[in-house]
Order: structure tokens, then C-alpha cells, then sequence
């Protein structure tokens, strides 16, 4: 069996299952957060009854973190639903935005972007969360409100996207009926060479098959590559499972995998016993890929979406009007360090937002030296827009008066997210350019799509 | 069940993600309050770029849409998990998506929530009819046909998923099926 095909017929207490059937799955943890939380309580009180408990209060973890900084009054009032639920029911797990449990959410506009508004348990974009936080461990089974619940992938468990009725049904019973994917496989060989990130090897996988080449499938990245990946790295690729219509995307366990694991749940007193899958000698896959990854070049994926893969240095005519680092995809402490790398000494030639995925990341930033200056220091001397509000910001838009939003037509931002539809940033007229950290980061210097070795030392 | 529907279509081509199904500005609309249910109706394909799309699926100021059916190319409904996008789709009044393919996600929330029920086509229709054609959908015959040249074509068959939509979603086809008690 692939790594997917065991951890499933783990949870549906069965010896062996194949590609296609499908399975009564039982869950480890069911994600929410503010976008669809509401509606899935909705879903449980609905079904389940308006005195309904949850399966198992421990295993819901709840994570404000799409439209928290926004004078909109539905998203403040959504946080507050939130917070009502998790009140009643017990919840352990909730990252709640701010610290006073009888208060109310809302944002103040007149404190503007930049300065933090969340209390000391504010967690930030979920996917980079979870396990920040714990919640990821391998073997195990997580659904999440989010198709890009798939990120941890990278701790070698099965971690996909379900609708609010869907997450309704999970609230209440802890199980869900599945059907098993077939398993594609990405043999990765080699290691990056500098320059390129995790980000171009996961477009050039999205450019070769399609984005809708993984659909209803699992993506299963193995082989001797995967060692020389970081958690964060394999974060990056699992996470855009999803953008080649991915069911999963998963990780072999390793060393690294259990030092973060261990460390995380240490940490924050989660669960700490797992029980990882290693791959067995017949697994079956649906196609196979082996990917040179000293091969690989800084990548590009064009408007409309991302299967548009071209090499940077290719796209030099190209020019932009806005830059963005962020989200689940590039805004993790290594992918603002890749940044850094880049402009560090510069100055950037187009606005530039930059939005931590994480309050953690905010503390990383702020906190790491390079030389006599922190990261967040470099960034903001090259001219970045960085605010310390952790979430997932601009990268899908959100409400008008969301940081960083595209609000004219006919801008091109270039931008370490991981979706670039008409509209995804905000302005349905508007151009989304998805790619790495450092491509970013030259570009924004250049204010042209740039290759990022440019601005390497050889 | 209902099984033959007529009336006319609304054309899209492929891969319509779910932020042009319904845009993330308007995703602070909780599916499960009415009113909001009512309001996500009005933003039903919202997201498409007005250049290639001029005529509206939903009139401005109206709640819901003239077009019952709707038709388009590959990967429909790819992108996020969020189930406004069949909601918003069945609240406005679509009750059939015809596609060559769909993506994983919004494929289920069309069974979980029984909103609309995505058929798949054999063949590329996107390209032989127009927004405002007139068709009729046989689920039981599984056939489309174009009243403009009286042609026939076929779907895939729904099989299991037809009966999960006649009865409203998961939770009222466990409850019929006796898989969940009956609401007390």
C-alpha cells in the first residue's frame, strides 16, 4: 500500500484497502476556522440538534484566521460566533484573536495595518498553525475546512479539505465516508540548488501534469530528495496538492519530521504519541515522476492559475506594479529569510506587502539577528509593507479594506501565495503572478519579473 | 423525483475556480443564517471577469438567476473547499451544472449539501452552445438536449450520487436511509 492507502485503512480499522473504495474514516482532528466555522456550526446545530455536543471537544481545533483584521461587520462577528461555540462546547483548541474570554472581537481601523491586535493566543493562518501549535502529527487522520488543509501532508498524515456540511457531519460523529485515492508518485533525486525553493519544485510539479492533473488523487513526494528538505519546504509542496486538484499531498516520515513533531507538541502539551507510516514494497501508483531537483530553475506561474509555469529569466518584460509575501504557501520564517537574502542592503522599486503567517513568525523576524540588524529590520529598510498582523491577509482578497488587497483593475502583483484565478487578490481585472520567495524578492527590486540569481553571489 | 429539466443555459468555459463562483469578500456570509443563504444567491458567479463575461449570470439587484442550467468546460468548481460556491449556485436557482469535469472538493459539497447536481459530460459542449440557450436534461435518461437543433447527447450517469441529491444532501439521505434517526 502507498503511504495515503495505509494511514486510511489504519483509521477505518482495516488490514488493506485498495485505490477507489470507499471507507467509513475515522478522524484525529477536525480544523476549522472563521470563514467556514460559522457555517459548520450552522451544519451540527442544524442536524445534530441546538444541544448537541461535539465528538470529542480535544479533537476540534479552532483557528481564527481569514478576515480578522478588517472593520467589516460580518468577519468581526463571525470571530464572535466562533468564540460563543467554543465557549458552550468546551473546546480546548481555539486560537482565539484576542485574550478576554467575556470581551468581543472587533478591529480598530484607527489603529491601522501595521501594529498587532491579537492577544497571546491568536495563532495565526491555520495550515502554518497547526503544527506550529501541535496539531500534526504523523499517521494520523486531519480534515480541515480549507483545501489547503493537505500542508500537513508534510508530517506524513492524511490531511484534506471538506465543505462546512461535510465538517458538520465530522463535528458530530468523528468519522466520514472516503474514498481512497490513487497515488501518483514524485520521485524527488538530488538537492536545490540555490536560488530555487520548494515553491519553484512544487510549480514545476503543477506545470507538468496540469492543475487539474491530481484530481482526486493523492501526491505522494518520496525518494532520496526528501532529506534534504526542510519541514518548512515540505510544507511549501504539500500545500499546493490542492492547486493541481490534489486530494493529498504526503511526505515520508523521517528524523526531521519527529524533532519538529516532538518539539511542537511538546511545546504546547498536545498529544504526543503517533505512529508514522512507512512505505511498503508494493505500492501501487497511478504515474510516476522523478524529478532532478539540481535540475530545477527560479519558476513562474502566469494568470490564470497556476499551471502556467515558465522560468523567470524567461519573463523579464514582464512589469509589475506590486510585490506580496505571505500566507500558508510563502510565509514562513525560512521564506522571509529567503527574502531577506535578496533585498538585504536594497531597496525595492514597487510597493511591497509583506504579511507573516504567523505571530510566531512576526517573533522570528523580529527576533533573529543578521549582522547588526533583525529581518524584520532588513525588510523594512529595503521599503517592505510589513504588518504584524498574522493571517491570511490579501493572498484570497478578502474584505475591501484587507491589507494588501488589489483593489484597482489592471494591476500585476507578483506574489508567494499560491493561487493566481481573476480576482484571487482581490480585483477581478487584476494579475496574479505565483512564485517564490527570492523571485519575488527580485522582482520587487526591479519592478520586472526578475530571476532571483541575479542578486546571489555566485 | 424530479428527473427532466428545462430552461435556458448559462455558458462558462474552463476551469472556473471557486473565487469566481463567489468571491472570498463575500464569504463572510454564513450559508446556514437564511438571510445570508438568500444573499450568497445574488453573488452567484460574481468573480467572472466582466471582458469575457458581459451578460451577468445574476441581474444586478436580483437574488436570483434566469439560468437553471449551466454549462462549462473542464475543472469546474477548482479551488477552495468552500461550500458557498454550490450554495451560492443553488441558492440563485441553478439546479444542474453540466461539465466535462469537476474538481474534487466542489463535486462533494454539491452531494453533501444536495444544492445541484454535477453531471458529467462526454463530450465538449461549452463550445456548441450559447448563454441562453435552451436546454432540457434528462437525469433519468441521463441526455441533454439542445432545443435549437434538436440534437441529443449524453452524460455520465449520477448512479449513487442521484439518490443523495434527491433527498437534499447527507444528512436527509442518512435520515431516509436509515442511517441517522429521523429528526424527534
Amino acid at each position: 500500500m502507498t503511504l495515503t492507502e495505509k494511514i486510511l485503512a489504519r483509521a477505518a480499522g482495516r488490514a488493506r484497502v485498495e485505490a477507489g473504495e470507499n471507507l467509513w474514516v475515522n478522524a484525529d482532528i477536525l480544523m476549522t476556522h472563521d470563514v467556514c466555522g460559522p457555517g459548520t456550526i450552522g451544519v451540527f446545530k442544524r442536524e445534530f440538534g441546538p444541544r448537541a455536543r461535539v465528538w470529542d471537544p480535544r479533537k476540534i481545533v479552532i483557528i481564527p484566521d481569514h478576515y480578522i483584521f478588517t472593520a467589516d461587520s460580518n468577519s468581526n462577528r463571525n470571530v464572535n460566533l466562533l468564540r460563543e461555540f467554543v465557549r458552550e462546547q468546551g473546546i480546548e483548541y481555539f486560537y482565539d484573536v484576542i485574550d478576554d474570554p467575556a470581551g468581543t472581537w472587533q478591529f480598530d481601523p484607527a489603529r491601522g495595518d501595521l501594529a498587532r491586535q491579537y492577544g497571546s493566543r491568536y495563532a495565526g493562518v491555520c495550515h502554518s498553525a497547526l503544527p506550529q501549535k501541535g496539531h500534526t502529527r504523523p499517521g494520523e487522520v486531519l480534515f480541515g475546512t480549507d483545501s489547503h488543509t493537505c500542508t500537513a501532508g508534510a508530517f506524513n498524515e492524511f490531511a484534506t479539505g471538506i465543505g462546512n456540511t461535510d465538517a458538520g457531519f465530522v463535528m458530530g460523529t468523528g468519522k466520514l465516508l472516503i474514498k481512497v485515492p490513487e497515488t501518483m508518485h514524485f520521485r524527488l533525486e538530488g538537492a536545490l540548488p540555490p536560488g530555487v525553493m520548494a515553491k519553484d519544485l512544487i510549480l514545476h510539479i503543477i506545470g507538468e501534469i496540469g492543475f487539474d492533473g491530481a484530481t482526486y488523487r493523492a501526491m505522494q513526494f518520496d525518494g532520496p530528495g526528501v532529506a534534504t528538505l526542510t519541514m518548512d519546504d515540505r510544507m511549501t509542496i504539500a500545500n499546493m496538492a490542492i492547486e493541481a486538484g490534489g486530494k493529498n499531498g504526503i511526505f515520508p516520515f523521517d528524523a526531521r519530521t519527529a524533532e519538529y513533531v516532538e518539539a511542537r507538541t511538546r511545546l504546547n502539551g498536545t498529544k504526543r504519541e503517533y505512529e508514522p507510516v512507512e512505505p511498503d514494497r508494493d505500492q501501487k501508483f497511478v504515474y510516476e515522476l522523478v524529478i532532478e531537483l539540481d535540475k530545477l530553475e527560479p519558476l513562474v506561474a502566469c494568470h490564470p492559475d497556476p499551471a502556467q509555469r515558465r522560468k523567470a529569466r524567461e519573463l523579464e518584460s514582464v512589469k509589475l506594479d506590486r510585490a506580496y509575501i505571505g500566507s500558508c504557501t510563502g510565509g514562513k520564517t525560512s521564506d522571509f529569510i529567503e527574502f531577506a537574502r535578496v533585498v538585504r542592503g536594497r531597496r525595492v522599486k514597487i510597493d511591497t506587502f509583506g504579511v507573516p503567517a504567523t505571530p510566531e513568525i512576526v517573533h522570528d523576524l523580529q527576533s533573529t539577528r543578521w549582522g547588526e540588524k533583525t529581518i524584520w529590520q532588513i525588510l523594512l529598510e529595503a521599503g517592505v509593507r510589513l504588518t504584524e498582523n498574522a493571517g491570511c491577509a490579501a493572498c484570497l482578497g478578502g474584505p475591501v479594506d484587507t491589507f494588501g488587497r488589489i483593489n484597482q483593475p489592471g494591476l500585476k502583483c507578483i506574489s508567494a501565495t499560491n493561487r493566481n484565478f481573476p480576482g484571487r487578490m482581490g480585483h477581478k481585472e487584476s494579475q496574479v503572478f505565483l512564485a517564490s520567495p527570492a523571485t519575488v524578492a527580485a522582482s520587487a527590486l526591479t519592478g520586472h519579473i526578475t530571476d532571483p540569481r541575479e542578486f546571489l553571489p555566485a | 423525483m424530479q428527473s427532466v429539466f428545462t430552461g435556458p443555459a448559462y455558458v462558462v468555459r474552463d476551469n472556473i475556480d471557486t473565487d469566481q463562483i463567489i468571491p472570498a469578500q463575500f464569504l463572510t456570509l454564513v450559508p446556514t443564517i437564511p438571510a445570508e443563504y438568500e444573499k450568497l444567491g445574488s453573488y452567484a458567479l460574481w468573480g467572472l471577469p466582466e471582458a469575457d463575461y458581459p451578460v451577468r449570470y445574476v441581474r444586478e439587484g436580483q437574488l436570483d438567476s434566469e439560468y437553471p442550467i449551466l454549462v462549462a468546460g473542464r475543472n469546474f468548481g477548482c479551488g477552495s473547499s468552500r461550500e458557498h460556491a454550490p450554495i451560492a449556485l443553488g441558492s440563485a436557482g441553478c439546479r444542474i451544472v453540466l461539465a466535462e469535469s469537476f474538481a474534487r472538493i466542489f463535486f462533494r459539497n454539491c452531494i453533501a449539501t444536495g444544492e445541484l447536481y454535477p453531471c458529467e459530460l462526454t463530450s465538449r459542449l461549452c463550445d456548441r452552445v450559447k448563454t441562453g440557450d435552451v436546454l432540457t436534461v434528462d437525469l433519468d435518461a441521463s441526455t441533454v438536449r439542445l432545443h435549437a437543433t434538436g440534437e441529443v447527447v449524453p452524460l455520465k450517469p449520477l448512479g449513487e450520487v442521484r439518490p443523495v441529491i434527491d433527498a437534499g444532501g447527507i444528512f436527509n439521505y442518512a435520515r431516509q436511509t436509515g442511517m441517522m434517526p429521523a429528526r424527534g
